[in-house]
């Protein structure tokens, strides 16, 4: 049992390497995850909102309404805990 | 020398894919329930890990926060000098969904003990097998 | 085991520190627009003041010091005053969540009014993380058995 998961797990590591080769290079600078809408967030957040940060500018004003249900889905872990393991009082 | 190049240009996606392959490899053949939990664990925050490395630029990009940013800005901001704050914002809400899922999961572990008395997966199957008892 | 005398380090140290981890888990979430730093890393450094108290004094002594009940009440109130802020742009006239309307009611321009909705927003999801971390904690470390709870 503990082998055929080994085989399964080299076989699926060296997929995944082999996978890697046509990605951009480690800190390409024109690397797709850079060039469409991460220019403009970088330039244009101290203009429209006045917060040098950058990640919190994403996160809470041009990306807000993902935020408001991230917030949701860590509100309902914790009534799911509470339903599942509290026990009645006397 | 293009080997040596093509190493150094893709050796972050290895390093991140084989400690996927650890925490893959702790899920599936662990027979105890805590151990493959720990195994979901290792690969959430290899694959955390791996967005964050994709936005590193080259050249002296220093972190994303403008410089000298209070109040009116007179120099210019260009993208080159910044990090890419897009894989750091996303990455956020994947560690809060982490965080929740294991506490979910360790609420699950603590039932399955209450109910029957061992951790062990090959035991809670006998036990579920043979319901005469 | 610990000694007595153990005992009264571990607890005068950290009746030390607790304070100054709460005011330090205050300042991430006020200059999240500054320093890196924001609204869900706040909340859990608040949480862990807690855990410390949990740790290093009894759980009943925790529970006097913060009780159950308010926790349960942050929890919901912090996904409240999200929304509530979301909710008065959209009686002010925009979209939901756009917070350059909100100068009609604070006296700035409307680039800082995007400002303070943002520092409205942090201050909400601090509170929920740091609710949902406490209330996650104490249920797992006392197999939910709170007072006078059925034993099976």
């Amino acid at each position: 049992m503990k082998s055929l998961a080994f085989i399964a797990t080299i076989i699926t590591g060296a997929l995944l390497i082999f996978a890697t080769v046509d990605f951009p290079d480690w800190g390409d600078p024109n690397s797709p995850a850079s060039l469409h809408v991460s220019p403009r967030y970088i330039e244009k957040t101290v203009k429209e909102t006045g917060v040098p940060n950058m990640v919190t500018s994403v996160l809470a004003d041009y990306r807000g309404y993902d935020t408001l249900f991230e917030t949701t889905v860590i509100f309902t872990a914790g009534i799911t805990a509470v339903m599942l393991i509290r026990r009645p009082r006397k | 020398m293009g080997t040596i190049e093509f190493i150094i240009g893709k050796y972050n996606y290895w390093v991140y894919i084989i400690l996927m392959m650890v925490g893959f490899y702790a899920m599936i053949a662990k027979h105890n329930l805590v151990k493959k939990l720990i195994g979901m664990n290792i690969f959430q925050w290899a694959i955390i890990l791996y967005y964050v490395s994709i936005g590193s630029k080259k050249g002296g990009a220093t972190i994303p926060i403008i410089q000298n940013g209070h109040g009116e800005v007179t120099h210019a901001i260009e993208a080159a000098q910044y990090l890419n704050p897009l894989p750091h914002v996303l990455m956020l809400t994947a560690i809060v969904v982490g965080v929740s899922t294991t506490g979910v999961a360790l609420a699950l572990i603590i039932m399955i003990y209450r109910r029957f008395h061992t951790l062990e997966e090959d035991e809670i199957i006998d036990i579920l097998r043979a319901p005469n008892k | 085991m610990i000694t007595p005398l153990e005992n009264i380090i571990i607890k005068t140290l950290c009746r030390l520190l607790i304070p100054f981890i709460q005011l330090f888990g205050l300042y991430v979430i006020v200059h999240g627009h500054g320093s890196p730093g924001g609204g869900f890393q706040g909340g859990c450094i608040l949480a862990a003041s807690f855990v410390l108290v949990v740790v290093a004094f009894d759980l009943p002594e925790a529970k006097r010091r913060f009780s159950e009940k308010l926790n349960n009440i942050f929890c919901s109130l912090g996904v409240f005053i999200y929304a509530w802020t979301g909710w008065m742009c959209l009686l002010l006239g925009a979209n939901f969540l756009d917070y350059g309307i909100l100068n009609k009611i604070l006296p700035v321009n409307p680039v800082m009014a995007r400002y303070y909705g943002m520092f409205s927003i942090e201050v909400g999801v601090g509170i929920t993380v740091m609710a949902i971390m406490v209330s996650l904690f104490l249920d797992l470390v006392t197999g939910g058995k709170h007072e006078e709870a059925l034993d099976e």
